[in-house]
């Protein structure tokens, strides 16, 4: 049984489902990675496992406890955390400020946290003054996801981070998630650019129609005809 | 050099020194109005009335003090009935969070729904405050009037004109001070004051991050109603306190913490002093002060005043309108408006 | 049942008042309903038409005011000879001014050079007519300062003059909805309410136009003189036969055709605004109230749509504010306060049903009776639950004389109870779709 197990999620907004019982996992030290066409249900799959959509059916479970109830920030706690597609910083904020705002669960001591994120993403403490609205579109995204890994989370779940950022800052980017994945941290990964997401997947969901259409490692879906004639564009 | 220095005096006596005291009044109501529109998204148009309120109750309080004999002479006693009326507004505010503005939070509502809603508070406060203390002028400053009155300084320097310093304009500007290096040393040092500027950025992300909302809705709506307690109070003092005034003062507060930019303490703070100064330059009459710069043949006939002191709000507001046209989201705004 | 219940309760709690306290103040009370409903009419408009936020009722209501001064009051022709000229000289300066800053907007193109060009012309402008104005006003303030010292009016009919402020009223209107329409809610609610606060200090400060706080009393009537009545032969046999005195019936004779006269205009705003509502241009409107995004994909021009409704609105608050000073008989620009003239109204609107003409007319009904009642009524109130402290009480006098003031305190308390538990008012707005 997989670390994080989101199992047969069902559910939308209002009376439509999105989602048609749709699964995904990810096992500790791992990149799980969901593609799939527009309007398939990827960012709504990863609400629905960060809580921030009540499911009709389905349940999600990480290390064996059932999170299905749970509200989003009671699952930080448990945790899990979270980078929004957009608004994922704090604008007028310094960039330590943001990342202290992450960790605003914890009681502890957080300068060591602070630390790995700052060795992870060198630039960050270069910055650490200026107000995350000010920096750089790459920046603002490694400043997002220094945020989320300052709970000290187990799952990490990222919402397109790559999003309108150059292929250069694309590669940096998945460059850190690896490392970020072999702390042993479970990595989730809603990705727009599914061929080079799919590179570093160690787990891959191309979703449609809010059901999963392939499940395989990331190299298998990639030599997989059928999803890359359909899905990756040839 | 003598005329120089007269001139300056002079321009110093009723234009500088009364516009910092007013700057500070200004700059203390708009940073009110700020911390409410940062965190609750919108302009709350009781925010004058409150600051009636913790004047009047203030003002209730320094009566009590006196008629018992309590003095702090040569401080005025109302400094010593501030905690009590801050005490008590604050109370009635959150009282009006939790009874009024809470459940328009809850249902996410429409700002202007919200500024309808401060109407409604505005008329019950502003009866309150009309029935329990009436609308006529209270005078109720006491202890030393002056720090230093023009004739000293006129004999200490030997001038010909006076610099007539107000202990209430003293007390005023320190205050204002104080209160700005607090309120920042919260905002940017302490934890509760960084989640509520977290809040005030991203309200989903800080909810996310596990910041309590309605932790940060109530510690703004206490530093609000702190800060127009104080605004009030002190600008009650320093002129006479009448209710219908602080309707009228709701316009140059609401321009300063637009001027500055809605949400931007820095930009209520420097707002309030840039429409003080605008009013009090432009409505002041020149005339004393180019007499002494000027030969008798130059001196303009009437009172060289460019703008009627009856019109000085009139400034406020066209500095409001050209803000808004040129630049709607303020001065220090990083966000577009 | 739902529309005409409220105003059967409304007209019986009148018939209450003219029963336990006196006809004259239950028609005085109507008057003043009506003229307040014909102000909901105009704010009911922008808001519940359109969604536009008017903090500025008072300007424009005491713009109107104005009209009835500059219509009707009769001319000072001393003070036209001695400051005439300059002042129609005065306005033809800034009529340039405006044109030429207009003009400037146009010619630079480059956003700094443009403010900076405007900036320019109308400091020099307002110097210009500040320079020709001054001896002008001066000299008209001058003549018989105690009962003119103002240019007067021209002397012509009453009625013409609630016209005339209508006019005046969506002049003004056009001209700040150019600049502030389109601005944020909150922004657009403290410019108008800035606007309004301005308009009524040129009125209280400009004495050569309105007398200021000297009052402009003794304006013309629409309806018959109490005094004149009283001689007239009809009228001395009608007042044989009834059991009150001739006084008394004058005064309700007049105010009766006060009440005539004001649910005629009434009647025919209420019959135009519902007219305008349920047109295909109603509908547009409410469209756009409710999804501008939507609306503007679609290729409607919103800002166009919201000036019109802005300037009519106005304009229907300008011709209910020429109404209330004809009313009054006189034009006094110190009682001009945003509580009782901006804010009231608004309550007004918001009980009775925003987005529906009988709600905002209801609403008014209610409303001013409520605030002209709240005074007896409160003060029974506090008597009662201060008559423990006894009569010497210092206390006890002092909130006896302020009692007056619990009619805010009811005000903020009905608006915020109808917002809470029925947020669409008294009468709802129709779905007419």
């Amino acid at each position: 049984m997989s670390f994080l197990k989101a199992e047969g999620m069902r559910g939308g907004y209002g009376n439509d489902d999105i989602l048609n019982g749709c699964t995904v996992e990810a096992d500790k030290g791992e990149i799980a990675v969901i593609v799939g066409p527009n309007g398939a249900g990827k960012s709504t799959a990863m609400k629905a496992v960060f809580g921030m959509l009540a499911l009709r059916e389905g349940s999600v479970t990480l290390d064996g406890r059932d999170l299905t109830k749970l509200k989003p920030t009671e699952r930080v706690a448990e945790g899990m955390s979270f980078v929004p597609q957009v608004r994922n910083v704090f604008p007028t904020l310094t960039v330590e400020e943001n990342l202290e705002m992450g960790a605003f669960l914890r009681r502890d001591d957080i300068s060591g946290t602070m630390e790995e994120v700052y060795g992870l993403f060198p630039i960050l403490k270069e910055k650490r003054r200026q107000p995350a609205g000010e920096l750089s579109g790459g920046q603002r995204q490694q400043v997002a996801v220094g945020r989320a890994l300052m709970t000290k989370p187990t799952v990490l779940m990222l919402d397109e981070p790559t999003a309108g950022v150059s292929p250069i800052v694309m590669d940096e980017l998945f460059d850190r998630i690896i490392e970020i994945a072999r702390t042993g941290i479970a990595v989730l990964m809603v990705e727009q650019n599914a061929k080079q997401a799919l590179e570093i997947a160690t787990r891959g969901y191309v979703l449609q129609h809010g059901t999963n259409a392939y499940t395989d490692t990331g190299e298998a879906l990639l030599a997989n005809p059928e999803v890359r004639r359909t899905f990756l564009g040839g | 050099m003598d005329g120089l220095l007269n001139a300056l005096v002079v321009l110093a006596n009723f234009a500088l020194v009364p516009g910092i005291a007013y700057g500070s009044q200004l700059a203390l109501g708009a940073l009110g109005v700020t911390l409410v529109f940062g965190v609750l998204r919108f302009s709350n148009f009781a925010h004058g009335e409150t600051m009636s309120f913790g004047a009047m109750i203030a003002i209730f309080v320094t009566w009590i003090l006196q008629a018992n004999g309590v003095s702090i002479d040569p401080l005025p006693t109302a400094l010593l009935a501030l905690p009590v009326a801050i005490l008590v507004t604050v109370g009635v505010v959150l009282l009006t969070d939790r009874f009024v503005y809470r459940f328009y939070r809850h249902k996410r509502s429409d700002q202007v729904i919200f500024i309808i809603v401060s109407i409604g508070v505005m008329f019950v406060m502003a009866g309150l405050i009309r029935f329990l203390i009436g609308p006529n002028d209270q005078i109720f400053t006491d202890g030393e009037r002056f720090l230093i009155s023009a004739r000293d300084f006129r004999d200490l320097t030997g001038l010909r004109e006076g610099l007539a310093i107000k202990t209430t304009q003293v007390i005023t500007v320190v205050a204002a001070v104080v209160c700005c290096v607090l309120l920042f040393l919260f905002l940017t040092r302490t934890r509760t004051g960084k989640s509520m500027r977290a809040y005030a950025d991203n309200e989903d992300l800080a909810t996310l991050s596990g910041i309590d909302a309605g932790r940060v809705v109530l510690i703004a709506w206490t530093l609000s109603a702190t800060l127009a307690v104080i605004a009030g109070t002190l600008y009650g003092l320093d002129k006479s306190y009448k209710p219908f005034v602080f309707q009228e003062i709701l316009l140059p507060i609401f321009a300063a913490a637009i001027v500055g930019g809605l949400g931007s303490p820095v930009g209520a703070i420097v707002g309030g002093y840039l429409i003080a100064f605008a009013e009090v330059l432009l409505t002041y009459a020149y005339k004393r002060f180019l007499g002494h710069m000027l030969p008798d043949a130059w001196m303009p006939d009437g009172l060289a005043q460019l703008l009627g002191t009856e019109y000085k709000f009139a400034v406020a507001f066209v500095i409001l309108v050209i803000t808004l046209l040129i630049r709607p989201a303020g001065i220090f705004n990083r966000r577009s408006g | 049942m739902r529309t005409v219940l409220p105003f059967v309760i409304f007209f019986l709690l009148l018939v209450l008042v003219g029963v336990l306290q006196s006809w004259s103040l239950a028609f005085s009370i109507m008057n003043l309903c009506l003229v307040s409903a014909v102000m909901a009419l105009g704010v009911n408009m922008q808001w519940g038409y359109a969604g536009l936020v008017n903090f500025g009722v008072m300007g424009f209501s005491a713009l109107g005011g104005l009209a009835v001064v500059l219509v009707s009051a009769p001319p000072v022709p001393e003070a036209w000879a001695v400051g005439g000229p300059g002042v129609l000289f005065a306005v033809l300066i800034a009529i340039a001014t405006a044109a030429l800053a207009i003009a400037a907007r146009r010619i630079f193109a480059e956003r700094v050079a443009r403010i900076v060009a405007t900036g320019v012309v109308v400091a020099v402008g307002i110097w210009a007519v500040a320079d020709v104005l001054e001896p002008a006003t001066d000299a008209i303030e001058a003549v018989d300062p105690s009962f003119t010292g103002f240019l007067g009016g021209l002397g012509l009919p009453v009625v013409l003059a609630w016209i005339v402020g209508g006019l005046l009223a969506a002049g003004a209107a056009f001209l700040i909805g150019k600049i502030a329409l389109g601005l944020r809610a909150d922004y657009l609610a403290i410019a108008t309410l800035g606007v309004s606060e301005i308009i009524v200090a040129v009125m209280m400060n400009e004495d050569w136009l309105s007398r200021g706080v000297k009052n402009v009393v003794g304006l013309p009537r629409p309806v018959p003189y109490e005094v004149g009545l009283r001689e007239a032969d009809w009228f001395q046999s009608l007042a044989a036969t009834l059991p009150i005195g001739a006084v008394e019936l004058s005064s309700l004779i007049v105010k009766g055709c006060y009440v005539g006269l004001f649910t005629l205009f009434l009647a025919v705003i209420l019959w135009l605004a519902e007219r305008a509502l349920a047109s295909p241009w109603g509908r547009m409107m409410r469209a756009v109230r409710d999804n501008e995004t939507a609306a503007e994909a679609m290729g409607k021009d919103v800002k166009r749509l919201h000036l019109l409704v802005f300037v009519i609105g106005s304009g229907v608050i300008g011709l209910a504010g020429a109404m209330l000073v004809t009313l009054d008989g006189q034009f006094t620009p110190g009682t001009y306060q945003p509580l009782r003239f901006t804010f009231l109204i608004w309550v007004m609107v918001i009980v009775g049903g925003s987005g529906n003409n009988w709600g905002a007319t209801l609403g008014a009904f209610l409303i001013w009776f409520a605030w002209v009642e709240a005074e007896p009524i409160g003060g029974m109130v506090i008597d009662v639950a201060t008559s423990w402290l006894g009569d010497a009480s210092p206390v006890r006098q002092h909130l006896m004389s302020n009692a007056a003031q619990m009619r805010h305190v009811v005000m903020g308390v009905v608006l915020l109870l109808v917002l809470r538990f029925a947020p669409r008012g008294i009468i709802p707005e129709t779905d007419r779709t």
